[in-house]
C-alpha cells in the first residue's frame, strides 16, 4: 500500500502542480486571485477538441494552435473586463468568477453538457515500484519539470523576467523608473494562461472534458497556492505534491470515504494557515523573488 | 401626434388578440411539461421521447377530452439540475403557475425531484417521474396518500429495485468470470458515487455479496463529480478484484471507463453506470470503455412488440440510441390512455384512471403498483443488461433468467487481459 500512496501522491501532486503553478505566477506577479485560470485550462481542452476532431489536424498542431488561443482568450480578457477595474482588488476577484461562468454558458451552449475525450499523448502503462502508471501521466510529472525549468529561466535570466520580478517585488518603484507596469502585468497573464493551457493540453487526456471540468481542480489548487503560500512558486510545487499525498493516503486508507479527499485537502490548508498564516512559502520569504 | 397615436392604440390592439387567439388555441390543447437538464442529453432525450409521442398522436387527431379531440401541446421546462439543484423546483413552478401545464413529466437527480415532487404535490398536478430512482420519492405515496397520490413513476426503476435486478445479473456476471476464469471465489468491490440514491444501493449490496457466495474486496465512495478515479482504481487492482460493481450517474462513470481501459485493470466494470448507457460514451472514453457492462432500459432488442419500432425511429431521427429518459414517450402515451379513460383532465380522475392502466411501452409493460412506481416483475418491467464490445452497446442480458430471453441478446465477454491473471 505504501508503494501505491507514493506513486499515486508523485503522480496526482505533479497534475495539480502543472495546475498551480500559472494561477500562482499571476497572482505572484499581479496580485491577481485569477478564478478564472480554470476556465482557461477547460478552454484549451475544449480547443484541442474542436481541433482534433471537427477541424481534422494533427496533435503536433492542434496544441500549439490551442495554446496560442488560450493565450489570446485570457489576454481578451484582461483587456476588456480586468483591466479597466484593476485598481479594486475585490471587483477583478469577482470578475474573474463571472468570466469563468461566462466561458461555462458559452461551452454549454455550443457543445451542450456531453462528456467529451481528449486522446492521450502516448497510450500504455509503465511499472513504477509495482503499481501501473500510464505514460501520460508519466509525461504530465516531465511537462511539469519542463515547465518549472522554462518558468525559472524566464523569470531569472530574461528582461521580461526581471520586469516580472520587479514588478511583483513593488509595483509603484518598478513605474517610477519608467517600467511599462501594464505590459508586464499583460505578459504575466500571458504566461499564466499559456500555462493554463499547456495544463489543459496534458491533463485533459487524463480527464473528463465538459463545461463544468474547470471546478474540480479550482477547489484543489486553491488549496494547493494557500498550502504553498500565495504567491510562490516553490510553495506551488511543494504545496501540490503535499496534497497530491493527503488525498492519495485518504483514498488507500478510507476508501469508502475516498469522496472526502477535496475535504480534506482543505482541511490540511486550514491548518497550514492556523500554523503559518502565510502559507508554507508565502510572501514573507519571498521578499527576494 | 395623432398618427403617432393611432400606431400606438393599433399595436395594443394587435398584441391583445395575439394574446386572446395563442389563449383560445391553447384551449383546445392538453398541455404537458416536460422537466429535464435540456442543456443535457438526459433533458434532450426527455424532450425527443415526448415530441415522438406527441407527433403520433396528434398525427392521429389528437387526445379525445370528454368527446372532443385535443392536441397535445408540450412546453418546455429546463430544470438546470445537474447545475444547479435549487432551480428544479422554481422551473417547474414556473411551468405550473404560468405556462399552465396539465401534466408533468421528467426530472433526473433524485434531490431535485424530491423538491419537484413537493411542488408538484402543492398543485394538485399529476407528475411523472423520468428519469430519478430514489425510494423515498414512491414510498411518499405510501406514507401520505391523500398528498403524493398524483406522483407516478415510470423509469427507472425504484433503486431497491434497481438493485434486486442489478443482483441477479451480478450472478449472471459471476457465473461467467468463474467459468472462463476457473477462480474459486469472485471478488467484488463495489463503486458508488456519494449520493442519496446510492445508499440503499451500498447498504445492500455490502450484505448481499457474501451471501451470493462471492468476497467483497472493499467500497469505494468517490465524489459524484469526480473526474479522476485512478487513485481509487489503484487500490481495486491491489485488492484482487474480479468485478468493479458500480452505482454511478455522473461524469465519474466516463472517467472510470476511461481509466480503467487506459490502465488495463482486470476486472470487469458491471452495475449502474448511466453515462455508459449513452452512444456518446464510446467517444467520450476515447474508446477505452470497453467491456464496460451497465443495466439499461434500451437496446436493439425486443422488450416488447413497442421496442425495436420506437430504437429504430429514434436512431433514424436523432441518430443514436435512447436513453431511458425518453421513456417520456410511453409517459405521454399512458396519460393519454388515463385522461382518455377519465373522459377528464381532472387530477383526481386521471389518478384513479392511471392506477388501473395497463399498457405496452416501448421499454416495460407499464403498470403501476400501491407506491405508484412501475410495477417491477419479470415479464412486467425490468432492465436490460449491456456491454460495450468493440464500439458497439450489446444486450446480454436477460438471457434464460426467469425463462425470459430478450430476442436479440448477444453472450457476455470477459476482457481478454483478465485472463493472463
Amino acid at each position: 500500500m505504501l508503494a501505491s500512496i507514493l506513486v499515486t501522491g508523485l503522480v496526482n501532486g505533479g497534475v495539480y502542480a502543472l495546475l498551480a503553478l500559472g494561477f500562482s505566477l499571476v497572482f505572484g506577479v499581479a496580485r491577481i486571485v485569477n478564478i478564472a485560470h480554470g476556465a482557461f485550462y477547460m478552454l484549451a481542452a475544449y480547443l484541442i477538441y474542436v481541433l482534433l476532431d471537427v477541424v481534422g489536424v494533427g496533435v503536433a498542431v492542434a496544441v500549439p494552435a490551442a495554446v496560442l488561443g488560450t493565450v489570446l482568450l485570457g489576454l481578451l480578457s484582461y483587456w476588456i473586463a480586468i483591466e479597466p477595474i484593476r485598481e479594486h482588488e475585490g471587483a477583478v476577484l469577482i470578475t474573474t468568477i463571472a468570466l469563468t461562468l461566462v466561458f461555462q454558458e458559452v461551452l454549454l451552449g455550443f457543445f451542450g453538457g456531453h462528456f467529451l475525450a481528449n486522446p492521450s499523448w502516448v497510450d500504455g502503462t509503465f511499472p513504477l515500484l509495482g503499481v501501473d502508471v500510464t505514460y501520460q501521466q508519466l509525461f504530465t510529472l516531465v511537462v511539469v519539470a519542463v515547465v518549472l525549468g522554462g518558468t525559472w529561466a524566464v523569470l531569472e535570466r530574461t528582461r521580461l523576467g526581471i520586469a516580472i520580478r520587479a514588478t511583483a517585488n513593488d509595483r509603484v518603484t518598478a513605474n517610477l523608473v519608467g517600467m511599462n507596469v501594464r505590459r508586464v502585468e499583460m505578459a504575466t497573464l500571458a504566461v499564466s494562461a499559456g500555462l493554463a493551457g499547456i495544463a489543459g493540453a496534458v491533463v485533459a487526456p487524463l480527464r473528463v472534458v465538459d463545461p463544468l471540468m474547470w471546478q474540480a481542480p479550482l477547489v484543489t489548487i486553491l488549496a494547493v497556492v494557500v498550502v504553498g503560500g500565495l504567491g510562490s512558486l516553490k510553495g506551488s510545487i511543494l504545496g501540490a505534491f503535499l496534497i497530491g499525498y493527503v488525498e492519495a493516503a485518504t483514498v488507500f486508507l478510507v476508501p469508502s470515504g475516498s469522496f472526502i479527499k477535496g475535504a480534506v485537502a482543505l482541511t490540511v490548508m486550514v491548518t497550514v494557515l492556523l500554523v503559518r498564516p502565510e502559507g508554507l512559502f508565502g510572501v514573507a520569504f519571498e521578499e527576494e523573488r | 401626434m395623432f398618427a403617432s397615436w393611432s400606431r400606438v392604440v393599433r399595436g395594443a390592439l394587435a398584441f391583445a388578440l395575439a394574446v386572446f387567439a395563442s389563449q383560445a388555441l391553447a384551449a383546445g390543447t392538453v398541455k404537458f411539461g416536460i422537466a429535464g437538464p435540456m442543456a443535457f442529453i438526459q433533458g434532450e432525450d426527455h424532450w425527443a421521447g415526448a415530441e415522438m409521442a406527441r407527433d403520433e398522436i396528434n398525427a392521429a387527431g389528437g387526445i379525445t377530452v370528454g368527446g372532443k379531440k385535443r392536441k397535445v401541446e408540450l412546453v418546455k421546462i429546463d430544470t438546470n439540475e445537474i447545475l444547479n439543484v435549487a432551480d428544479a423546483a422554481t422551473a417547474l413552478e414556473r411551468g405550473i403557475t404560468r405556462d399552465k401545464v396539465d401534466f408533468v413529466l421528467g426530472s433526473f437527480r433524485s434531490e431535485a425531484a424530491l423538491a419537484m415532487q413537493e411542488v408538484a404535490m402543492d398543485y394538485k398536478k399529476v407528475f411523472i417521474v423520468v428519469g430519478a430512482s430514489l425510494d423515498q420519492l414512491s414510498a411518499n405515496v405510501e406514507k401520505d396518500y391523500e398528498r403524493y397520490k398524483y406522483w407516478f413513476r415510470i423509469s427507472p426503476l425504484r433503486s431497491s429495485d434497481l438493485v434486486k435486478s442489478s443482483f441477479a445479473m451480478l450472478g449472471s456476471v459471476a457465473g461467467e468470470i468463474k467459468k472462463e476464469l476457473g477462480v474459486p471465489v469472485v471478488k467484488v468491490a463495489l463503486v458508488a458515487e456519494k449520493a442519496a440514491w446510492t445508499e440503499g444501493f451500498v447498504k445492500a449490496a455490502s450484505g448481499a455479496i457474501p451471501k451470493m457466495g462471492m468476497e467483497l474486496a472493499g467500497v469505494w465512495q468517490p465524489s459524484a463529480t469526480a473526474s479522476d478515479v485512478s487513485a481509487d482504481l489503484t487500490a481495486i487492482k491491489g485488492s484482487g478484484a474480479h468485478i468493479v460493481f458500480t452505482a454511478i450517474s455522473g461524469p465519474m462513470g466516463v472517467a472510470l471507463g476511461r481509466q480503467m481501459g487506459e490502465m488495463r485493470i482486470p476486472a470487469i466494470p458491471f452495475g449502474i453506470n448511466v453515462e455508459a448507457q449513452k452512444e456518446g460514451f464510446w467517444k467520450a472514453t476515447d474508446g477505452k470503455g470497453n467491456y464496460v457492462s451497465t443495466l439499461n432500459f434500451y437496446a436493439d432488442v425486443e422488450i416488447t412488440p413497442k421496442t425495436l419500432p420506437f430504437v429504430q425511429a429514434f436512431r433514424k431521427k436523432h441518430n443514436r440510441l435512447p436513453t431511458y429518459t425518453a421513456t417520456t414517450y410511453d409517459a405521454v402515451h399512458v396519460l393519454k390512455m388515463a385522461v382518455e379513460t377519465a373522459g377528464s383532465l381532472d387530477a383526481d380522475k386521471v389518478v384513479a384512471a392511471l392506477e388501473k392502466v395497463e399498457m405496452v411501452g416501448t421499454a416495460s409493460l407499464v403498470s403501476f403498483d400501491k407506491q405508484h412506481d412501475v410495477t417491477f416483475a419479470p415479464g412486467k418491467t425490468m432492465p436490460l443488461g449491456v456491454q460495450w464490445q468493440d464500439g458497439e452497446l450489446v444486450a446480454f442480458w436477460p438471457n434464460g433468467w426467469n425463462g425470459i430471453t430478450f430476442k436479440g441478446v448477444k453472450p457476455f465477454k470477459v476482457p481478454p487481459h483478465m485472463k493472463g491473471q
